[in-house]
C-alpha cells in the first residue's frame, strides 16, 4: 500500500520548521507525545477568531455574540464527530488533566444512592502503564474516600497484565481508569474484555486517550466505553483545551466540579441548579479561541485521514525499531514490535544517562523527552531511573529515524562509551 | 562544538569517578533531594562539629551534570568552616544564574567553575544545583541541631 503521508509536504504547513537549531542544523521534531507542532491552519483559526468574532459565548445578544457561539458549538461539533460522540457528550475542558480531575472531583462530591458514591469497600481500578495525570486524581480520590486502589501490572515486555482481570475487577468496583497507550513505551491496551468485565460489575470505564485519539481513530460508541479524555495540544490544537467525553446520562447524573457562569439553571443567594451537561461542566468564559483552533487541527488530521495516519506511524516505528535493533549498547524499552504499539520508543542507552543522551541529540537538532515521562510508578516497576523517548508523528519520516540514530551513535563518541 | 562547555574534561572525571561517594554510618544531618522533573535523587550526611564541616558523604542517581556537581560539593565542602561554606553555596548559585556571562571564581570554587558552562543551558542548571542545595539544607538542619544543644 502506498504511504499516503508526505512528511515532506505536510512539513511545509508547519512554521516551525523553518527554524533553525543549536549547532546550525533543521529541526528533527521527535518530541510529539508531549506537544505537537501546529500547523498554519491552527494558527490562522485562533487569529480569525480573535480578528474577527471574539465575543463572549453563551451570553450577549451582539451579532459578535452570534458568531462566536456558532464558532465556538461548530468546534464541539467536529471534535464530537472525530470520536463518533453526540455533541450533548463532548465536554471542553482546559486540558485532560482537568478532564481527569474533573470526573475524580466529580465522583468524590456525589451523595449515597449515586453510582458514583465512593465509601471504604469500593474500589477503583488503575495500571502501573499510567501518567501521573491518570493516576494521581484517582490515587487522591480513594484516599479522600477510603475507597481502595489497585491496579493491573505491566508485563516484563511492558504489556498490561491481564490475567488477573476477574480479581481486579471485582464486584466492588465502581471506577476502571485506563491508558489506551502508554506514553512512555507506546504499549497500546487491548480494552475489549476490561470494558466488558467493567461493565459486568456495573462499573464505568475511564480512558485516557491522550495519547492515542491524536494517532489514530477512536469511536467511543464502537469502544463501548463511559468516560474518555485527550487533550488538544498533542493533537496539532493550541494548549489550553481538553476533552472530555461522557455518556449523556452519566453526565447528567453527575454532580459539577467547577461551579460559576454559565453552567447554572438558576440561582439564588442560597441555592443553585445546574444547566444541562456539556454546559454544567463548562464554568466561566471557555477557552474559545482555543477550542476553535483545536477543530482546525481535527480537520487538518481528517483530511489527512486517521487510518493513514497510523499506518504512516506503524510503518516508521517498525523502520526504527529495525534500526534501533542494530545499535550496539541501545536498549528498547517496550514492545519490539509494531503489534498493538504505537509511535513511541523508549530506549536506553549503556552508561550514558538519559538527560545526557538528550543533551548531545539536542546539539544534532534533535528534540526528545528524557526523563520519567510522569510515570515515576512504571520507571520505578522497570528498574530504570528514566529513559530517553523518540515519538513520532504526521511531520516525521526515516531521515528523522535516521538522523537520530546517528546522533545516538555520537553520544557514544562524544562519552567514549 | 557548544557541548564541550557543558562537559568538561572535570566533569566527566568527577562522573566517571565520584568523590565521597559512600554514605558515613553517621553524620549530624542527612537529607534527600530529587528533581521531580527527572528523577535525579541524591542522599546526602553531612557531618558539622564546632562550626567545621568534618565531612560529607552522599549517594544517588542521575544525569552526569547532578552527580558530578554533587562530587565536586562534597569535596570542596570538607573542612570548610559552616559561614565560608554557605558564602561558597551562593558563589555557586550566582554563577548558576549567570546565564554564560561569568567563568566563576577558582579561588571559592575550585573545580565547581567547570560547570560555569551550564548555565549557558537553563534546563541543566538545577541538575548542577542539586547537590549545593542538598548540601545547604542539611548544613542548615545540622547548625539548628546544635543550636538546640
Amino acid at each position: 500500500m502506498p504511504n499516503l503521508i508526505l512528511p515532506f509536504e505536510i512539513k511545509k504547513d508547519f512554521p516551525i520548521f523553518s527554524k533553525i537549531m543549536r549547532g546550525g542544523n533543521r529541526l528533527v521534531y521527535l518530541d510529539s507525545g508531549a506537544t505537537s507542532q501546529k500547523p498554519r491552519q491552527v494558527l490562522d483559526a485562533e487569529r480569525d477568531f480573535y480578528e474577527l468574532h471574539n465575543a463572549a459565548v453563551h451570553r450577549g445578544a451582539h451579532l459578535l455574540a452570534e458568531e462566536a457561539n456558532e464558532a465556538y458549538e461548530g468546534a464541539r461539533q467536529v471534535v464530537a464527530d472525530f470520536i463518533n460522540a453526540d455533541l450533548s457528550e463532548l465536554v471542553f475542558t482546559k486540558s485532560a488533566t482537568e478532564s481527569l480531575n474533573a470526573l475524580s472531583y466529580s465522583f468524590g462530591n456525589s451523595k449515597p444512592g449515586s453510582r458514583f458514591f465512593l465509601e471504604p469497600g469500593d474500589r477503583i481500578v488503575v495500571s502501573e502503564l499510567e501518567h501521573h495525570a491518570n493516576l494521581i486524581p484517582w490515587q487522591q480520590l480513594a484516599k479522600r474516600t477510603g475507597a481502595e486502589l489497585v491496579w493491573f501490572e505491566v508485563t516484563p515486555e511492558g504489556r498490561l497484565d491481564q490475567s488477573k482481570l476477574e480479581e481486579l475487577i471485582n464486584e466492588k468496583t465502581k471506577i476502571v481508569a485506563i491508558t489506551h497507550q502508554s506514553n512512555v513505551l507506546g504499549t497500546i491496551v487491548p480494552l475489549e474484555n476490561i470494558v466488558a468485565r467493567t461493565h459486568e460489575v456495573g462499573a464505568v470505564f475511564v480512558l485516557d486517550a491522550c495519547q492515542s485519539a491524536p494517532h489514530f481513530a477512536i469511536d467511543v460508541k464502537a469502544l463501548d466505553i463511559d468516560f474518555l479524555a485527550f487533550s488538544g495540544h498533542k493533537a496539532l490544537g493550541p494548549t489550553g483545551v481538553g476533552i472530555l467525553w461522557g455518556r449523556t446520562q452519566y453526565l447528567n447524573e453527575m454532580e459539577p466540579f467547577l461551579t460559576g457562569g454559565s453552567m447554572i439553571e438558576s440561582v439564588t443567594m442560597t441555592d443553585s441548579t445546574w444547566a444541562q451537561a456539556p454546559k454544567k461542566f463548562e464554568a466561566g468564559v471557555p477557552n474559545m479561541a482555543q477550542a476553535i483552533g483545536l477543530a482546525a487541527a481535527l480537520n487538518y488530521l481528517t483530511k489527512l485521514g486517521m487510518e493513514n495516519i497510523a499506518n504512516h506511524e506503524r510503518e516508521l516505528t517498525k523502520y526504527a525499531l529495525t534500526k534501533f535493533s542494530e545499535l550496539r549498547a541501545v536498549t528498547v524499552i517496550g514492545p519490539k514490535d509494531v503489534v498493538d504499539r504505537g509511535a513511541v520508543i523508549s530506549f536506553t542507552v549503556d552508561k550514558i544517562h538519559p538527560h545526557d543522551v538528550g543533551q548531545v541529540l539536542d546539539q544534532y537538532g534533535i528534540a526528545v523527552r528524557t526523563g520519567h515521562h510522569c510515570a515515576w510508578p512504571l520507571m520505578k516497576k522497570l528498574g530504570l531511573v528514566g529513559t530517553t523517548r523518540a515519538s513520532f508523528y504526521i511531520y516525521n519520516d526515516e531521515s528523522d529515524v535516521d538522523a537520530l540514530v546517528d546522533a545516538i551513535a555520537g553520544a557514544q563518541k562524544y562519552f567514549k562509551v | 562544538m557548544d557541548l564541550d562547555s557543558l562537559y568538561q574534561e572535570v566533569i566527566l572525571d568527577h562522573y566517571k569517578n565520584p568523590t565521597h561517594k559512600k554514605l558515613s554510618p553517621t553524620y549530624s544531618a542527612q537529607v534527600h533531594h530529587v528533581n521531580p522533573s527527572c528523577g535525579d535523587e541524591i542522599t546526602l550526611n553531612v557531618t558539622i562539629e564546632s562550626g567545621l564541616v568534618k565531612d560529607v558523604s552522599w549517594d544517588g542517581v542521575g544525569c552526569s551534570i547532578s552527580q558530578a556537581s554533587t562530587s565536586i560539593v562534597a569535596d570542596l565542602m570538607i573542612g570548610k568552616e559552616v559561614d565560608q561554606a554557605f558564602q561558597t553555596v551562593e558563589a555557586f548559585s550566582e554563577l548558576m544564574a549567570s546565564k554564560g556571562t561569568s567563568v566563576g571564581d577558582e579561588d571559592i570554587l575550585e573545580d565547581g567553575v567547570a560547570l560555569a558552562g551550564v548555565s549557558k543551558f537553563p534546563a541543566r542548571v538545577k541538575c548542577a544545583l542539586l547537590g549545593w542545595l542538598a548540601f545547604k539544607d542539611a548544613a542548615l538542619q545540622s547548625s539548628d541541631k546544635q543550636g538546640e544543644i
